[in-house]
């Protein structure tokens, strides 16, 4: 009933928007919103190819188990950090965090 | 039309709604709330997908504890930030337009890709969405044993870290 | 030991002294003299050894087989050149004289150059020393002669200058004669420019050494003519009857003068002597040669240098005299008696008017040399070769004498301390007779030789048997020629006797000389012994017509130069030739003493009044010096300073290598401003800076924004993307 593309499309744009989230916003935690956006169209895109491909193999959503566990992690590190950084810096903007500046 | 496409069509509205969202919205807190929206909707696509506990898995990990932290994140950093503002960067017109082009890009791969026509395989409900099969699976040796407690221990770093890099010297 | 060898190592010593000398000893006198000295004692000896055994062979056995040896030297093809020595009578009594002269004028030297004297107050290396001020017991001061500042140099060359002598003479063939005689022209620029720093002694020096080279250049090309024509230059060949025999018939080389080649052969080695033995016209160096200490005039122009030139035409008597059949005078005897005995006559006129002792001495040497000349040239070489042997004795003792002169002079300039006197003027002497009584004596007997007193000096004999020679065979011009040098060569000795030692003394200078040393007073004595007795050995065997048995030893020389087997020619005796130089002799010993006689300080020359302006010509040497001056000096120099230096080296070469070194320059700056500047160095430096620039450029793409980064990357993947799908379409 419902092809695969249409799911494989909406993972695309999905992970489009995260993108132009994480390359477009100042805000060092709506980045963070970005990359997280930008997992889920992964994660949706892992489940489909599971359902569509070898939905007996339980080897899809595992994976997908994975990257939830990746994600939390790595959301949780990063706040930590965003949160070092505004603490030093006063400022959560990316633009300013520029100490590799030449 | 069956009631199943018409379903994906809105959840799928609504999910690329509340991502565009998210990536524009002014106010941080505002934006973790279109953040929590997307999430939502993203479980619902998991649904679509019989993946029943993933869609569990996605509201409480996701909604109930990422998207939490975020909003933590948001309150904790909220001080300097006006919630007027430009919230886009310098250059948000490149990224617009190459994202815009990617997208177009995978589009084009994606329907040029033979094996995307394809409809889902008739699974009967019970050899789907094992949980039992799953949870075994996770901790079979010879299964994915391993990548679980690495998992584990990724979470494990990650807590540690987080904690010692957010740890206030003062 | 064997004579042979013993005649290789007469010149040694000197040699040996010489170069001790120069390394080792220069700065110790007493060492240097002793040295010298004692190499003039050590070939003093060995030649009278060889002399003695020479008189034991007997001459006429010496004249066949002479003491000789030889080696083989310059290897030539198949044929060797040979070297070595030898002894034949002519040598012998050469070796005899020259042993004798060198070693009392070596003695004299010590003497002569003050040693034993205080270090001069002024007294600069190259100048003569000018007196040292002492103090006595009392505190008075006064000058005393000083020693000579280069006490040992002197006899490092005098060594030298023998050792040159003794090669020259004991050697058996025409190049290491030649050697020898370069050696002696060295030694003479040396010592006649001993003092170095006067200009006069400089220029004495350079124009003997120039002079007597013009002579060498003909000699030598008269050693390489007689060489290409016999083969060979040792004695024994050029003077074989065959070669003499060619070298009479052959036509000298293009036809020169009608001569034949042994007459052109002759002309020029004779030249060669003409240069050595100052005969006109070269005669012009040996007057100015005094300008050296008065033993090197002696040793030069007495005992050694000039008597080699005479020396060497003896000895080529053979081919002077090739192809005359019977005493006919062949052409080159024919110049050499033509200069010999207008050279006689030409200078004994020009001593007439000379002031300076010791130029007197000077042209009166070369008059005698003149007589000796003329003398071979009528074909008398016997007495030629006594002539040259007393005259060697005769004149070293003039020379030294006036030495001991001088010095007393200057020991009284010293005294006195009037310096404008010069002690060397014989208007400034005077009276010397009781103040130098030992050089008065044998300076007398020196000078009556000279003049040919007869019977007891030896100049008598040898100038009577020239004269008597000359007259034998008829050669009449020469004969009165030779008569008339003869006269003026007593009336001028006595004239210089009479001068510097009779009388009263003329300056307060001359009253306060005393008498020299016994290291020169000796060697006058022994000299003077031989000026006496040398004549004797050669009294004609039948002189005023008594038969004296063999008493003429010296004409045994004669058996030097004839084929063996032949009796060599006497001569008759005749009494013209004793009476004209008995005549002559008296006449002008008795007119000098009387002219001269009452000469007072400041008077003027008694000849002034007779001659008139012809005593300016004479005392100017006929103007010679100014016309050589004229025709060669000022042209050699011209050439010299203007052609050679200033328009060729400096103009020509120097103007080429200037140029060559613009152009260069220009080059360099081309490649310098053009090429390396604009080019090269800034393209070095722009690269540098391009380097650095770029880097700059990168640089500011580290913008530390990650957001940025990430844009790049999207960016450029979109691009790929683009890229390969097209690509794979």
């Amino acid at each position: 009933m419902i092809p695969l593309s249409w799911y494989l499309i909406l993972a695309a744009g999905l992970f489009c928007l995260g993108l132009y989230g994480v390359l477009a916003r100042k805000n060092a935690v709506a980045i963070l919103m970005g990359i997280e956006l930008m997992l889920n169209a992964v994660n949706i895109n892992l489940v489909a190819f599971w359902r569509y491909q070898e939905p007996l193999d339980v080897a899809g959503q595992v994976f997908a188990i994975m990257v939830f566990a990746v994600s939390a992690a790595e959301v949780a590190v990063g706040l930590a950090l965003v949160i070092s950084l505004y603490r030093r810096r006063r400022s959560v903007v990316a633009e300013n965090m520029d100490l590799l500046r030449w | 039309m069956t009631p199943i496409q018409a379903l994906f069509i809105i959840t799928s509205v609504l999910l690329l709604v509340s991502g565009f969202m998210v990536v524009t919205a002014r106010n941080l807190v505002r934006a973790a709330l279109w953040l929590i929206a997307a999430l939502f909707m993203v479980a619902v696509v998991f649904v679509l997908l019989d993946a029943g506990f993933l869609a569990v898995v996605q509201v409480v990990v996701y909604i109930g504890a990422i998207a939490i932290l975020f909003i933590f994140a948001v309150m904790l950093t909220r001080r300097v930030m006006q919630e007027s503002g430009p919230q886009s960067n310098s250059w948000w017109w490149v990224a617009g337009l190459f994202s815009l082009l990617l997208f177009f890009g995978l589009t084009w791969i994606i329907l040029g890709w033979g094996g995307a026509a394809q409809h889902a395989p008739r699974v009967s409900a019970a050899d789907l969405d094992n949980i039992e099969q799953l949870g075994l699976a996770l901790v079979d040796p010879a299964g994915y044993v391993v990548p679980f407690e690495v998992a584990s221990v990724l979470l494990l770093a990650a807590l540690i870290g987080a904690i010692v890099v957010a740890w206030d010297r003062n | 030991m064997q004579t042979e060898t013993l005649i290789w190592l007469i010149p040694l010593p000197p040699l040996v002294a010489f170069t001790l000398i120069v390394l080792v000893t220069n700065k110790n006198r007493a060492l240097s003299h002793t040295l010298g000295v004692g190499a003039a004692f050590l070939s003093w000896l060995g030649a009278i050894v060889v002399f003695a055994r020479a008189i034991g062979e007997g001459f006429h056995h010496l004249g066949e087989a002479p003491f000789a040896s030889a080696f083989n030297w310059l290897p030539l093809g198949d044929s060797f050149l040979q070297i070595g020595v030898r002894i034949d009578p002519l040598s012998a009594v050469t070796l005899f004289f020259v042993g004798w002269t060198v070693l009392m004028i070596t003695l004299y030297s010590i003497g002569y150059q003050n040693f034993g004297a205080p270090k001069g107050d002024h007294d600069r290396p190259g100048l003569p020393p000018h007196g040292a001020t002492v103090t006595d017991d009392h505190g008075h001061k006064h000058t005393v002669p000083s020693v000579e500042p280069n006490y040992s140099r002197f006899f490092a060359f005098l060594g030298l200058f023998a050792f040159g002598m003794y090669v020259l003479v004991v050697s058996d063939n025409l190049l290491t004669l030649f050697v020898g005689w370069e050696i002696m022209g060295l030694c003479s620029y040396l010592l006649i420019g001993f003092w170095y720093a006067r200009e006069s002694a400089r220029a004495a020096a350079i124009k003997a050494f120039m002079t007597t080279r013009v002579g060498d250049v003909f000699m030598l090309l008269g050693l390489v003519y007689l060489y290409s024509e016999a083969g060979s230059l040792s004695y024994h060949v050029i003077f074989s009857p065959e070669v003499l025999e060619r070298l009479a018939h052959d036509p000298a080389v293009g036809g020169l003068l009608g001569l034949t080649a042994a007459g052109l052969i002759g002309i020029l080695l004779f030249i060669g002597t003409v240069g050595k033995s100052a005969q006109f016209p070269l005669h012009v160096w040996l007057p100015d040669a005094m300008e050296g200490p008065t033993p090197v005039s002696a040793m030069i122009h007495a005992a050694t240098m000039v008597s080699a030139g005479v020396y060497m035409v003896i000895r080529i008597f053979p081919i002077l005299s090739a192809g005359s059949d019977h005493g006919q005078m062949t052409a080159a005897m024919t110049v050499l008696a033509v200069i010999g005995a207008f050279t006689a006559l030409f200078s004994a006129t020009i001593a007439l008017a000379q002031n300076d002792i010791k130029r007197v001495l000077a042209y009166s040497t070369i008059s005698q040399l003149g007589f000796m000349i003329a003398a071979l040239g009528i074909g008398a070489y016997v007495a030629a070769a006594f002539h040259l042997m007393t005259h060697a004795f005769f004149k070293a003792l003039l020379f030294l004498g006036s030495g001991s002169v001088i010095h007393g002079m200057e020991h009284g300039v010293l005294h006195t301390g009037d310096h404008d006197v010069d002690p060397q003027d014989m208007r400034n002497m005077g009276g010397l007779r009781t103040r130098m009584p030992v050089t008065f004596w044998t300076f007398l007997i020196g000078g009556f030789a000279l003049a040919g007193f007869p019977l007891v000096t030896a100049g008598f004999w040898s100038k009577d048997e020239i004269l008597a020679d000359a007259w034998a065979h008829q050669h009449y011009t020469v004969f009165i020629t030779l008569a008339v040098a003869a006269l003026l060569t007593a009336f001028y000795t006595m004239r210089q006797i009479t001068m510097t030692f009779l009388g009263e003394p003329r300056t307060e200078a001359a009253r306060h000389a005393h008498e020299t040393p016994w290291t020169m007073t000796l060697p006058l004595a022994v000299l003077a012994v031989f000026a006496i007795v040398a004549g004797w050995i050669g009294i004609p065997n039948d002189f005023l017509g008594l038969d004296l048995g063999e008493i003429n030893f010296f004409h045994g020389v004669a058996y030097t130069l004839l084929p063996s087997g032949i009796e060599p020619p006497g001569i008759t005796f005749h009494i013209i030739p004793l009476l004209t130089s008995i005549g002559v002799a008296g006449l002008g010993l008795y007119l000098g003493w009387l002219v001269y006689r009452g000469y007072t300080a400041g008077a003027s020359d008694p000849l002034q009044k007779a001659l008139g302006p012809v005593y300016k010509v004479l005392q100017n040497k006929y103007y010679f010096d100014e016309l050589y001056d004229f025709l060669f000096v000022r042209p050699a120099k011209w050439i010299s300073e203007t052609f050679v230096y200033l328009w060729l080296d400096r103009g020509l070469i120097d103007g080429i290598l200037h140029t060559l070194a613009r152009i260069a320059y220009w080059l360099g700056g081309i490649f310098r401003n053009r090429l390396e500047m604009p080019i090269i160095s800034e393209g070095a430096d722009r690269l540098g800076d391009g380097v650095r620039d770029f880097g700059w450029l990168l640089r500011k793409s580290q913008t530390g924004n990650v957001q940025g980064y990430l844009n790049i990357g999207l960016v450029l993947v979109v691009v790929i993307g683009v890229v390969v799908v097209l690509l794979l379409n």
